[in-house]
């Protein structure tokens, strides 16, 4: 044993010395607060692009050795505290004096390095690393998010992917852009996030309603994307990056450029295009699958300690194809789908996009503003407006293909204010409220029925929320929040639908056009939403913290859950909404256990989330037309329950090997039948071991296995007459496929080609093995097997 | 100052933009791929009492169920002459879906399933490519009993195929049995 250590400190020695002889600069320091210049240990001080974190001990004081002369930026976070960047010019010694706000900020304090984000006390919250957003570069937002334990995906393909929080989507999940809740139309499953992830600089998940600022009706979560933290200096730097990947034979490209002036002005321009063509899953191409996207953001302010602005304009727009076999005529062509294995349209490859397929638009443009009051806190004040547009085109007869079969333009205004109350040392508060409103028009040059009908929606709502220091390890938050909405639509109805619906002796009072076969009906709807959270978090050391809390929303009905009506082509069913939903109202009840030990740690997030009136999409029967017979699905209310656990572990082998592991499962049961739900995602585990030697260009190389379960737990199929077959029929919507199990391969390096220059290349092998495979929660999974082996090859310029 | 230029700015703006939505009511969209109506015409060749088979469905995609009726017994050891209209009838005048078929005949194909005392049915039409259309077709009764036909129109199917529904392809736009009696 001695001569284990021994050799350890000869290691070690050699290791010093080496470093001494090239380096021997030092950066020492005191951090404390600003207000009471108390000491603050704990806080985390990194040398960004040097990958060194050191912390500072109960006195404040740190010190980084072994450095070689030059400049270097230093961010500094602590876990009470407003993120800083300082940037430190250095001969041979540096001592610093930083002096950080002892309060709690909005999300500008995300640690971009650690593992807990802290936009919530209490709540669980996670953050992606930067490396993560670039590896997935060329792939959806949801992707990246899904690395996130307890992300998973709702897919329509590879290209439209939503992320699903702790089992619930859409409506139940809010993105939030640098401050802007997206508006792009989320109640619909085939709606992916009108976001570029290369727009992106942090993002935060919190996987609950805790975050009641930027809403009460987050079911499942919040996502919170935040721009790149800058250090007021006079710089300019900027990224490119080629991505190029061969299922799809495409790539994208980035570039991004900042410029940043010493009183704290700075301007941000960044733009990615991205073009794909069908994809490939191992044994056959898929047919209409390729994309192209091209997005730009320019963003620019001014930030100071005192007051600052900030101006953003987005653009976003996508032409995305749908695989072709998935656009089906009646039930027949579905059972047909389902049982033959294969799709039955497979073409060569092409670039080319055809029916069906989608293009979207987003234009995003946010105006904000912030005021510090001595000794009060910060108000802020902010305008975003919104215009999403959705063009989705179907195979049409009569030479219609070229006219959009559904055209919905929402246009969203949004003001907000709110005020974060600061000067007591140990308590905070943040009230605050939001005006919106919304405008949806439905293009009636399409010749198809309204899908989503003209609406204009108004939004109010008032929150106010406190966190209060019970001692040095033990914090307590608690917040409310109030939120009205308004719906008043004007919606063409069949005559025969309204009836069938019962609306006749209901809403007879709503109609104010009968046209025979359709009546226009223009129903007004109040909602009125109570969201509330609570929750505690001890944290006595900087290795281990526990987090418990509890969520209260509600959440108004979204457009398609009031309004549906009517064929929906890839899925060969009937939706129907109902004017009579109400709002959902959930209970959940999360934890946290943190702990990291010298060479490992563990994160445990148990979770129970219980929906009165739950809103879900079930069959309930059949109807018949001259195309056959449809089974008809129809929003309906019940009480639902799901119960889950995220689990995560890692554990350092030695200074170059270290594992990741990852287990996130969830139950979701509708109680008012006593039956599984719907679309729950499967269990699912994730390990991955990385080797990596910071002496070769930073060398990184990891192997990744995913393996996932197959959901055992799901509601019965349903019986359909098929007209092929003269009988009745079982038709296996509901079954979910095997397991499956895909490996992926990522090695990295960095070359530092000059001075200012530097090069990062990556090589990724998703599904390394080809594996053939179909998941639960791509709604292909009828047409079309899983993506194929992809190798992506990645090179960013840093400059 | 620069404050509050940019806050008054952003007022403007604002303004400007809520106060561009109008209250009018939207404009009704009629449906315009629907075929609400199929009728099958079988005249005896030969002479003899002409057959009709319909179906019809006024609400498209809407609740209620398509009407089917048949206007009379075949003739046993017969041969039809078939014809197959296709109408929108949500429109007035109603349009003549068949027309748009025959145009796009590369992309359509009606296919004939029959049970009991019917011997076959044969395509009557063909494509630019010489493949069955079916728009036109004959139909061979047996002797007396009871029988079924189905007619489905695909859009988009595999052309050529083997003259079954699952090689075939493609998606349903009509699919509808008629329950017939052979005397």
């Amino acid at each position: 044993m001695r001569s284990l250590f021994f050799i350890l400190f000869c290691f070690l020695v050699v290791v010093i010395a080496k470093g001494q002889s090239v380096c021997d600069a030092k950066i020492e320091g005191k951090i404390s607060d600003y207000h009471s210049k108390t000491p603050l240990g704990n806080a985390t001080i990194e040398v960004l692009d040097k990958s060194i974190t050191v912390y500072s001990d109960t006195q404040g004081s740190f010190e980084i050795t072994n450095l070689c002369p030059g400049t270097y930026d230093l961010a500094i976070s602590h876990p009470e505290c407003s993120d800083t960047m300082i940037s430190v010019r250095l001969d041979t010694y540096k001592n610093l004096t930083i002096k950080l706000e002892h309060h709690l900020e909005e999300l500008s304090e995300v640690d971009v390095v650690g593992k807990v984000a802290k936009t919530t006390n209490s709540a669980q919250e996670l953050a992606l690393r930067q490396q993560t957003l670039e590896e997935y570069s060329s792939g959806t937002l949801a992707d990246a998010l899904a690395t996130i334990n307890g992300v998973s995906t709702l897919n329509t393909g590879a290209t439209i992917v939503k992320p699903i929080i702790h089992g619930l989507s859409g409506s139940r999940i809010l993105i939030l852009n640098n401050g802007v809740r997206m508006q792009d139309m989320e109640w619909g499953d085939e709606h992916a996030p009108n976001v570029d992830i290369n727009s992106v600089d942090r993002i935060a998940v919190i996987k609950g309603a805790a975050a009641l600022q930027y809403g009460g009706d987050a079911i499942g979560g919040v996502i919170v994307m935040k721009p790149q933290l800058l250090a007021a200096k006079d710089t300019l730097f900027g990224q490119t990056m080629f991505t190029g990947m061969t299922n799809g034979q495409g790539g994208n490209a980035n570039t991004e450029i900042t410029k940043v002036f010493k009183n704290g002005l700075f301007l941000k321009a960044q733009g990615s295009y991205k073009q794909l063509g069908d994809q490939e899953a191992p044994d056959y191409v898929l047919s209409n699958t390729g994309m192209n996207e091209i997005a730009g953001t320019l963003h620019l302010g001014k930030k100071e300690f005192t007051w600052g602005w900030d101006a953003q304009y987005s653009y976003y727009e996508a032409e995305i194809g749908i695989l072709r076999a998935s656009h089906i005529g009646n039930v027949d062509d579905l059972i047909r789908s389902i049982n033959s294995g294969s799709p039955n349209v497979i073409n060569s490859f092409t670039y080319d996009i055809q029916n069906p397929k989608q293009q979207v638009t987003h234009h995003l443009a946010k105006g904000s503003f912030y005021k510090r009051f001595e000794g009060l806190g910060k108000l802020n004040l902010q305008y975003d407006f919104q215009q999403n547009n959705r063009l989705e085109f179907d195979v049409r007869r009569g030479g219609r293909g070229d006219r959009a079969a559904l055209d919905l333009q929402l246009t969203t205004h949004s003001l907000l204010a709110d005020f974060v109350y600061d000067a007591p040392k140990r308590f905070s508060g943040h009230f605050g409220m939001m005006g919106r409103y919304q405008n949806n028009f439905a293009n009636p040059d399409t010749g198809v029925r309204r899908l989503i009908p003209d609406y204009d929606k108004y939004d109010l709502g008032v929150f106010a929320i406190g966190e209060y220091e019970l001692s040095d390890t033990w914090k307590a938050d608690g917040g409310l929040r109030y939120d009205f909405t308004q719906i008043d639509a004007k919606k063409f109805y069949r005559s025969s639908r309204w009836e069938e619906r019962g609306y006749d002796s209901e809403f007879e009072d709503l109609v104010i056009d009968n046209l025979g076969t359709q009546l226009l009906v223009n129903p007004v709807l109040d909602y009125h939403n109570f969201s509330a959270s609570t929750g505690v978090r001890y944290q006595p050391t900087n290795e281990r913290s526990f987090r418990l809390n509890y969520s209260l929303s509600q959440r108004a009905p979204n457009p398609a859950e009031l309004f549906s009506d009517g064929l929906h082509h890839s899925a060969a069913r009937i939706e129907l909404g109902d004017l009579r939903i109400g709002n959902e109202t959930s209970h959940k009840l999360s934890a946290s256990y943190q702990h990291d030990f010298k060479k490992g740690g563990f994160l445990v997030e148990p979770y129970i989330n219980r929906i009165q009136d739950f809103i879900l999409l079930e069959p309930t029967g059949v109807e018949f037309s001259i195309r056959g017979a449809f089974p008809v699905w129809a929003y309906r209310q019940t009480n639902a329950s799901l119960i889950g656990l995220d689990a995560s572990g890692y554990y350092t082998y030695s200074n170059h090997l270290t594992s990741n592991h990852q287990f996130s499962i969830v139950k979701g049961r509708d109680s008012g039948l006593d039956i599984p739900l719907v679309n729950m995602p499967s269990a699912r585990m994730e390990n991955q071991l990385t080797y990596s030697q910071p002496k070769w260009n930073n060398f990184e190389l990891s192997l990744r296995s995913e393996y996932v379960f197959r959901q055992n737990e799901f509601p019965e199929n349903i019986m359909v007459f098929s007209p092929q077959q003269q009988e009745e029929v079982l038709l296996e919507v509901n079954t979910p496929p095997d397991a499956y199990h895909v490996m992926g391969l990522n090695a990295r390096a960095v070359f530092e080609l000059h001075k200012k220059l530097k090069l990062t290349t990556s090589l990724t092998i998703n599904n390394a093995l080809n594996t053939t495979y179909r998941e639960y929660l791509n709604r292909q999974r009828f047409f079309a097997d899983d993506l194929g082996r992809n190798i992506i090859l990645q090179l960013k310029l840093n400059y | 100052m620069r404050t509050i230029k940019f806050l008054s700015m952003l007022a403007t703006a604002s303004l400007l933009f809520v106060s561009c939505s109008d209250d009018d009511d939207p404009e009704v969209v009629n449906e315009e791929e629907t075929i609400t109506t199929m009728t099958v015409t079988l005249i005896p060749v030969g002479g003899g009492d002409t057959v009709t088979l319909q179906t019809q469905d006024l609400d498209g995609d809407g609740p209620a169920a398509p009407t089917v009726s048949v206007s009379g017994p075949l003739a046993g050891n017969t041969t039809y002459g078939g014809a197959i209209l296709l109408l929108d009838e949500t429109d007035t005048p109603p349009e003549n879906i068949t027309e748009e078929v025959a145009e796009e005949d590369d992309e359509h194909q009606f296919f004939f399933q029959t049970t009991g005392s019917i011997n076959g049915v044969t395509y009557g039409d063909f494509d630019g490519d010489g493949n069955p259309l079916g728009i036109t077709f004959g139909l061979e009764t047996a002797t007396a009993g009871a029988a079924s036909l189905t007619i489905t129109l695909r859009h988009e199917p595999k052309k050529p195929n083997d003259g079954t529904l699952a090689d075939a392809g493609g998606e349903t736009d009509i699919a509808q049995t008629f329950n017939l009696t052979v005397q």
